[in-house]
């Protein structure tokens, strides 16, 4: 039994597989108005490092640009992406290593200089929100989505409905939400309720 | 019928039909119900709440303190008012005798909530917050305009001239403009709360007037930040108290006007207007040019030059330092009781609509709400915005300026639209009453409280309006007080001796008009009420056919019920499996927290009541957490992953809980230690395989791992990996059966969990539920934080005094174990109860009293020595037992006490909490 299961590979799930379905029906009602698109998975680590010593450039060198270090932003490296948490905080994502690999790989560099990384690549999933992304998260969302106030290279950590999220601005009409995979079908179900708001309303 | 051709702006084109007190009535697109009413020369079958009497209508907006109706169809809803509530086809209201009644049937309507932000906020569509808005639309500000009414222009009735044209017609330009410019303009909005920083509530009614092309969602709440709020919400019209002013016909002077220029209908033919102030007289010119025989009786020397010209134009007779006393009718006006000011004589008026006047009171609510203070100005006779808040400003009606020319320059500054000035006005006199019987002279109308109320309250000995206002009730209406507030300070001054400027005001506070429950609730009901959290494993439980139950916010599997079973039999057969061959359990719900760092064991050390310091890596140790009063606040298992990282887990419900309370220590107490903490509840699933096959499942799946006693031992863990991917086995058992608990990133939890199962087929493997982990581990007399324990209880008081270190200089909760109190034989104690009749199960919650031969329960008050915490039926056991806690069990070990179930007294004796496998002979399988 064994052999026979070592031919085989573990498949992994994602947390709102059930709502893909669900998800892509809002693209037809709302005539094209917003899309609801499932991220696939990726690497990522919780990054604790000393904003003022010389852990972010190491780590900076290591993946090929800077860590953001103005509150609430995030910026582009060229296997992913780093979101600045917290004052000693941030979030690095990788789509080219696998989930251990890439909290190996970080968390030696960032050792060296008194941090350290966690693999939490499973600790959120990813929900993209394209098109009218803001109108519609302002149904449940209290921040200041204004692309003025919220413009592309922000992230917030804030409260969709009553779920936790982490937002990321792309672009005006292009935010990413990062949700705790328990609260990701609450926050699909919520969106997706929302965005009937969004459906063209017949003239009277 | 007393509908106007050439008046109002309705649909005539159309007909709408209201039903109210069972007759239909026609109206029109854009009339209310009171409109349609007072067109058809009717009002709602209305009773006032304390003394029954008849009630109309009593103004035309939100300030009328009696026309309240209760609507039936479409939906019910209690207590709107007739002003208010738009007339659509197949309405259906009745008038209420003081209460209405709510919904017996869920309301299927849709609510939500929709948060804005902007720059500006202007609150109210009127002339002063419609030039506000483009002001500020103009200079580039993001603006929001609300207003409650369906259209903007406020009190505008197209009579006037801004800018040297009609001003409706400056109205519709304005209100292009300002769409044009992007400003984000609601009418049907009320703002009805406003909170520190620019934060306002309010709530738009999108659905009540289109029922044949509705909108979606009927009602929504804003929540609305501004960098700045503009309060332009106008001023509301003061009566004066007179004589039985409560009686149908009695009607606000410039409601009456409203009712024309909106609505096309007169509320009265034969119209008496009692005005100490000018702005009734265009009410009085507008009624006669529309068709109504018109007096005016002004209780002033002297008339307004303009108003007694215009009045004299049309042989409207106006008469100065008159006064009404009071009405005369049955159901409704037919005369207005009149003498002069110097005079005792009365003579009666004959009418059938009675319009006061008694000046404006700016409708600063707004500002109040915020802290704005109001000063009395005497000039109007009414309290006015005092200081405000930063970036709070009141403009217009609302800052008492009232002639519309002033109001344009005061809310558009240079490039304010002009209006011709007011022409010679005569002051305002303010009158709160005329000479009267106080009994019958109402100052809230709306709940039947009178001056003769007001006072007693004084004759009470109370002074301040707050006492005055509970004590009457006055202002605790529906309305607020809109029209009775001001008043009532006016006469508690007469009555006091004082100037009202001493007297003080009552308090403002949202919200500014009733707003239901629904709104308030938006989305949060059904589904959406509370998030459901689900694990990674949740679809397969759901294919299972598992019941789950809530735990916190999650959605646990209960137990996974068979064709037939009910949860008792399949608890027992789940449990039956766990003791016999192998069980699996998704325990992915615990919290986990990486506990990373060089001073990770210090901090540890510090947290949990036992040693984690000396916690070997590759090793697990049970831990206990206390708070500061040494009580037990969660417990969980810590894997020591390396010399300076830890695995922590805690309990489902206190996840964040515990992640919280370890920051606050670590970021305010012990910022110096180098430790960090990181939540991976969700990061990591757990599958927990627990019984004497479980060995055998693990083996098969990772059969690199040795997993002998010998080679895996109990409280130890391993990694491997399984296809590439990391895996984490763990020997831990919260049943004390053999067990391991594996441990996978959660992407691959549903994929590793199928192999478990799959494995484990050829010997039953049976998923169990959490109810199923509680009978288990109550069997072992583990206890679960929250459920057997309350926050005061102690490790000792669990008898795991074993978990509590002395080695330990300090730790939470550590110095509160040298308290009498804590070393007090009599403390509650975590015992085990057997029932004796071997079949009772006790209702867990149960109270335990002691011991009587009768069966009796002794008199009251009863001594009670503790109560039943947890209570299952054990297959183990093959009988009812529970866990309970004790006043000195551990001394009354092998002692029969009762517990009342029902009208019975069950006799239980009292047992080490552990019952099934005493010796732990069973854990290493």
């Amino acid at each position: 039994m064994a052999d026979r299961m070592a031919d085989r590979t573990l498949t992994p799930t994602h947390p709102l597989a059930d709502r893909r379905g669900l998800l892509a029906t809002v693209a037809d009602e709302t005539a094209g108005a917003v899309r609801l698109e499932l991220e696939a998975p990726v690497a990522a680590v919780d990054l604790r490092l000393d904003p003022r010593g010389t852990g972010p450039a190491a780590v900076a060198a290591a993946i090929g640009a800077a860590l953001p270090s103005a509150p609430d932003t995030w910026t582009a490296h060229p296997t992913g992406a780093a979101l600045r948490l917290g004052p000693d905080e941030w979030l690095l994502t990788s789509t080219a290593a696998s989930a251990e690999d890439w909290e190996f790989h970080v968390d030696e560099v960032a050792a060296a200089h008194g941090g350290m990384a966690v693999d939490v690549s499973a600790q959120r999933t990813s929900l993209r929100v394209r098109g009218a992304a803001r109108e519609l998260l302002s149904f449940g969302c209290a921040l200041d989505l204004r692309p003025a106030s919220f413009p592309a290279g922000r992230c917030a950590q804030t409260l969709l409905g009553q779920s936790g999220v982490l937002l990321v601005a792309h672009d005006v009409d292009d935010l990413q939400i990062l949700v705790r995979p328990s609260f990701a079908a609450y926050v699909a179900d919520l969106l997706v309720d929302a965005a009937g708001e969004l459906v063209p309303q017949p003239v009277p | 019928m007393s509908r106007v051709d050439g008046y109002g702006r309705i649909d005539r084109s159309r007909t709408v039909t209201v039903t109210v007190d069972g007759t239909a009535y026609t109206g029109h697109p854009g009339d209310t119900v009171a409109s349609v009413l007072l067109a058809h020369d009717a009002r709602p079958q209305n009773t006032s709440v304390k003394y029954g009497r008849p009630r109309g209508i009593g103004a035309a907006w939100t300030e009328d303190p009696v026309g309240l109706v209760q609507v039936e169809e479409p939906f019910p809803e209690p207590m709107l008012l007739a002003a208010t509530v738009e007339a659509t086809d197949g309405l259906v209201v009745r008038g209420v005798n003081g209460q209405g009644r709510l919904a017996e049937v869920p309301d299927t309507a849709r609510y939500d909530r929709r948060h804005t932000h902007c720059d500006v906020l202007v609150v109210g569509a009127g002339p002063a917050g419609l030039v506000a808005a483009r002001t500020a639309a103009r200079a580039g500000r993001s603006v929001v305009l609300v207003d409650d009414r369906p259209t903007a222009g406020g009190t505008l009735t197209g009579t006037e001239t801004i800018d040297g044209r009609p001003s409706l017609e400056f109205v519709a330009d304005t209100v292009a403009e300002l769409a044009a410019l992007g400003v984000v303009h609601l009418q049907r909005t009320t703002a009805f709360g406003h909170y520190d920083d620019g934060f306002v509530l309010a709530l738009e009614r999108r659905g009540d007037c289109v029922i044949e092309m509705g909108p979606r969602t009927r009602q929504r709440v804003h929540r609305i930040r501004a960098g700045r709020v503009v309060v332009a919400a106008g001023a509301i019209e003061r009566p004066v108290v007179v004589e039985d002013n409560d009686r149908p016909g009695v009607m606000l002077a410039a409601s009456a006007r409203d009712l024309l220029h909106r609505h096309g209908v007169l509320a009265g033919r034969e119209v008496v207007v009692f005005t100490s102030d000018d702005a009734a007289y265009a009410a009085a010119t507008d009624l006669a040019d529309a068709g109504a025989r018109v007096r005016v009786l002004d209780a002033r020397e002297r008339a307004p030059q303009a108003g007694r010209r215009r009045c004299e134009d049309r042989g409207i007779p106006v008469e100065t330092g008159t006064l009404v006393h009071g009405t005369r009718g049955e159901d409704r006006v037919t005369a207005a009781l009149v003498g002069a000011l110097t005079s005792s004589e009365r003579r009666e008026v004959p009418c059938d609509l009675l319009l006061v006047s008694g000046g404006w009171n700016p409708a600063a609510h707004l500002a109040s709400h915020v802290g704005g203070s109001l000063a009395y100005d005497p000039v109007i006779g009414a309290f006015r915005p005092g200081e405000l808040p930063p970036d709070v400003a009141v403009v217009g009606a609302a800052n008492g300026t009232f002639a519309l020319a002033d109001i344009l320059r005061e809310a558009g500054g240079p490039d304010a639209p002009v209006a011709p000035p007011e022409e010679w006005p005569e002051p305002t006199l303010v009158l709160w009453r005329t000479p009267g019987d106080p009994t019958r002279q109402f100052v809230d109308v709306a709940r039947d409280a009178t001056v003769a109320d007001v006072e007693r309250a004084v004759g009470a000995g109370m002074t301040h309006p707050e006492h005055v206002k509970r004590y009457t009730t006055i202002g605790t209406a529906h309305d607020q007080g809109k029209t009775s507030g001001i008043i009532a300070l006016g006469i508690l001054a007469e009555l006091t001796g004082r100037p009202i400027q001493e007297v003080g005001t009552t308090t403002a506070r949202p919200p500014y008009t009733p707003v239901a429950f629904a709104a308030l609730a938006g989305r949060e009901r059904g589904d959406l009420f509370d998030p459901v959290r689900t694990t990674a494993l949740h679809a397969w439980h759901v294919a299972a056919g598992a019941e789950f139950e809530d735990v916190g916010q999650w959605q646990r599997a209960r137990h996974y019920p068979q064709a037939g079973e009910d949860m008792t039999a399949a608890v027992l057969r789940e449990c039956a499996a766990v003791r016999t061959s192998v069980g699996i359990m998704d325990a992915s719900t615990l919290g986990k927290i990486d506990v990373r760092g060089p001073d990770a064991p210090v901090l540890l050390d510090r947290l949990y009541t036992n040693l984690m310091s000396s916690l070997k890596v590759g090793r697990v140790r049970y831990g206990v957490m206390c708070g500061n009063d040494g009580m037990v606040f969660d417990d969980g298992t810590v894997l020591r992953l390396a010399e300076d990282r830890y695995l922590v887990t805690t309990t489902t419900g206190n996840a964040a809980a515990v992640l919280d309370w370890m920051e606050e220590w670590l970021q305010t107490e012990w910022p110096d230690l180098r430790v960090r903490l990181t939540s991976v509840t969700e990061q990591w699933s757990i599958a927990a395989v627990a019984g004497p096959r479980s060995r055998d499942v693990i083996g098969t799946v990772f059969a690199d791992v040795d997993v002998s006693n010998e080679a895996f031992g109990f409280m130890t863990w391993q990694d491997t990996s399984l296809d590439g991917v990391p895996v984490r086995l763990a020997r831990i058992s919260f049943s004390g059966e053999l067990a391991f608990e594996v441990t996978v990133s959660s992407w691959y939890a549903p994929a590793l969990w199928e192999r478990l199962v799959e494995a484990g087929a050829p010997h039953g493997i049976t998923p169990y539920g959490t109810e199923t982990m509680h009978v288990l581990r109550a069997e072992k007399g583990y206890p679960i934080i929250g459920q057997d324990t309350d926050g005061t209880v102690s490790p000792h008081d669990l008898g795991m005094a074993w978990a509590v270190s002395k080695k330990k200089d300090d730790f939470v909760g550590k110095r509160s174990y040298a308290r009498p109190e804590n070393r007090n034989p009599l403390r509650k104690q975590l015992v085990s109860l057997l029932p004796t009749d071997g079949a009772t199960r006790l209702p867990e919650g149960s109270q335990i009293v002691a011991h009587c031969d009768d069966g009796r329960l002794p008199p009251a008050p009863v001594p009670m020595l503790g109560h039943v915490t947890s209570s299952y039926h054990s297959a183990a056991l093959a009988r009812p037992f529970a866990l309970a806690l004790v006043k000195g069990g551990r001394e009354r070990l092998g002692e029969v006490v009762h517990v009342p179930v029902g009208d019975e007294l069950v006799a239980a004796r009292i047992g080490e909490s552990v019952l099934v496998d005493p010796e732990g002979a069973r854990r290493d399988g």
